[in-house]
């Protein structure tokens, strides 16, 4: 089973803890002048997405995880959460575990990360930005472009979102998924 | 391409050579004559945490060791009658690497006749607040002994405490540690040093941090208190350790057995002996004046004065460039 030695670690190496695929965030090598090294290192599980730090004495070797990240297309939802490769049109099934936080940006058609563990989907993560159509928001107020205030409007992934006032029902708007924000206007 | 652009901006770079100038002119002042030893020996250090990097010679076969330390051969220099040393050079040490640490870095070592480690904390003292006085304001030097520190900081007395209560300590400040066993003490005592202690030093003044277990004396003489300690001290600002000195062990036959118990130790832990300095050995025999001696990590002072928060802003390649 292949592993990595301490000395390898460093930000993005996926290891396993506890029988968990988990992402080294931070590395940072401390001795005391004299005596045993260590790593202390944070590190996010992929599982749950909890980050947690753990203290490895320097020269260990920990198992490497079967991670990898991989740009795929949302298809469709039927209970799974359905994802093609975009070259091998090879197709996961992700479950709402595995989707997270990414449910309420997802689009059909649109290209996601997805963390596949040993074959298997963990977690998804949604373009920075997205395009999506408003269902749902108070009638706009023309003339108003100051996008000062806003108000809530509820997109057609059902994320609710807080944009301008002068944004109407049927506008398609851009919004980044990383901060929840509005970020413009599209035209069609 | 290459990323060959250098790792440090210009003007952390000219902050480097202007300490080294003034390094220079406050051991001028104290009359103490620079050196230069071989960085390439056939000798290397015992300490099994300390990594050393080895090249075989091509035609001999025979391996050769980059130094991690100046401090045998300055040693043979004090024996031969040199009086006070200092010297600015390169070490090499394998697998550190971090925000503090680079596999070859710059130390400052220097040894004083006559001294012993609390004279010499003095004069570390006065150096690196001359050195830094330009830089920014350092608080009042405080001092305190190995055993004060840890039942200020960590709650505990590290001469007395037994493995297990300083695993229960571990525990309660919730650190999760993979690879040490219940067999030796010092890991423990070193874990809570540098996840306890050190984060928990007071930080805009020198911190001494003195008289260490007999069991971390490494090169430094032990005095035969209760418990006996190693006359051994560090300096840490702003939680950064900056230097390890020692009032040094003369005796050869101790130090004989403290290399063979590092080297067995070594082997314990499934690492390579390593070949004993035999002229260093010999140097011991013959008679090594009274001393104190100490090593500082010149990157680490520059660090310090540039405001640095990585060791890589202050060489002109790290080793990722290098």
């Amino acid at each position: 089973m292949a592993s990595y030695s301490t000395n390898e670690f460093r930000g993005g190496l996926k290891i396993m803890i506890d029988g968990d695929p988990c992402s080294i965030i931070e590395n940072e090598f401390v001795k005391p002048g004299k005596g045993q090294a260590f790593n202390r290192v944070k590190i996010r599980n992929l599982k749950t997405g909890r980050v947690l730090e753990k203290t490895y004495k320097s020269g260990e070797s920990v198992e490497a995880a079967d991670v990898m990240d991989t740009d795929m297309q949302y298809l469709y939802n039927d209970g799974a959460w359905h994802f093609m490769h975009p070259e091998t049109f090879e197709q996961v099934a992700a479950d709402e575990s595995a989707v997270g936080d990414a449910i309420k940006w997802l689009k059909e058609q649109d290209t996601c990360v997805v963390t596949l563990w040993n074959g298997s989907p963990i977690a998804v993560t949604p373009p920075n930005h997205v395009v999506l159509t408003v269902t749902e928001t108070d009638p706009g107020v023309r003339g108003d472009t100051s996008g000062g205030g806003g108000k809530p409007a509820t997109c057609e992934t059902g994320a609710v979102v807080r944009v301008p006032l002068f944004i109407d029902e049927g506008e398609l708007i851009k919004v980044d998924t990383r901060t929840g924000e509005y970020v413009g206007r599209v035209k069609e | 391409m290459a990323d060959w652009k250098p790792s440090a901006p210009l003007a952390k770079l000219k902050t480097r050579a202007r300490l080294l100038r003034r390094i220079r002119a406050f051991f001028q002042a104290h009359d103490v004559l620079e050196v230069d030893t071989p960085i390439l020996s056939s000798a290397a250090v015992t300490d099994p945490h300390i990594d050393s990097y080895s090249i075989k010679d091509p035609r001999s076969g025979e391996s050769r060791y980059l130094h991690t330390s100046p401090e045998f051969a300055m040693k043979r220099l004090l024996a031969a009658g040199s009086g006070s040393i200092y010297q600015l050079c390169k070490v090499f040490r394998q697998g550190e690497l971090g925000q503090r640490h680079n596999p070859e870095f710059t130390l400052l070592e220097w040894y004083r006749l006559g001294f012993d480690h609390q004279q010499l904390m003095a004069e570390v003292d006065e150096l690196v607040r001359e050195l830094l006085d330009d830089y920014f304001l350092l608080g009042e030097t405080r001092r305190l002994t190995y055993r004060d520190a840890f039942a200020q900081y960590a709650g505990l007395d590290p001469h007395t405490s037994s493995i297990s209560q300083l695993q229960a300590k571990v525990k309660q400040q919730g650190i999760d540690v993979t690879g040490l066993d219940d067999t030796e003490k010092d890991p423990w005592l070193d874990l809570l040093m540098t996840h306890v202690v050190e984060p928990a030093l007071p930080r805009d003044c020198p911190v001494f941090i003195y008289d260490y277990p007999a069991s971390q004396a490494a090169l430094a003489r032990i005095r035969q208190d209760d418990p006996p300690v190693a006359e051994r001290f560090e300096l840490y600002i702003y939680g950064m350790e900056l230097a390890n000195g020692f009032h040094e062990l003369t005796d050869a036959q101790e130090q004989r057995q403290r290399f063979e118990t590092d080297n067995r130790a070594r082997q314990a832990a499934g690492l390579d002996p390593m070949p004993i300095d035999a002229y260093f050995l010999a140097a011991l025999s013959a008679g090594l004046p009274a001393c104190a001696g100490v090593a500082l990590g010149f990157d680490r002072l520059v660090m310090l004065a540039a405001g640095a928060k990585s060791i890589s802003e202050v060489l002109a390649f790290d080793a990722d460039r290098a």
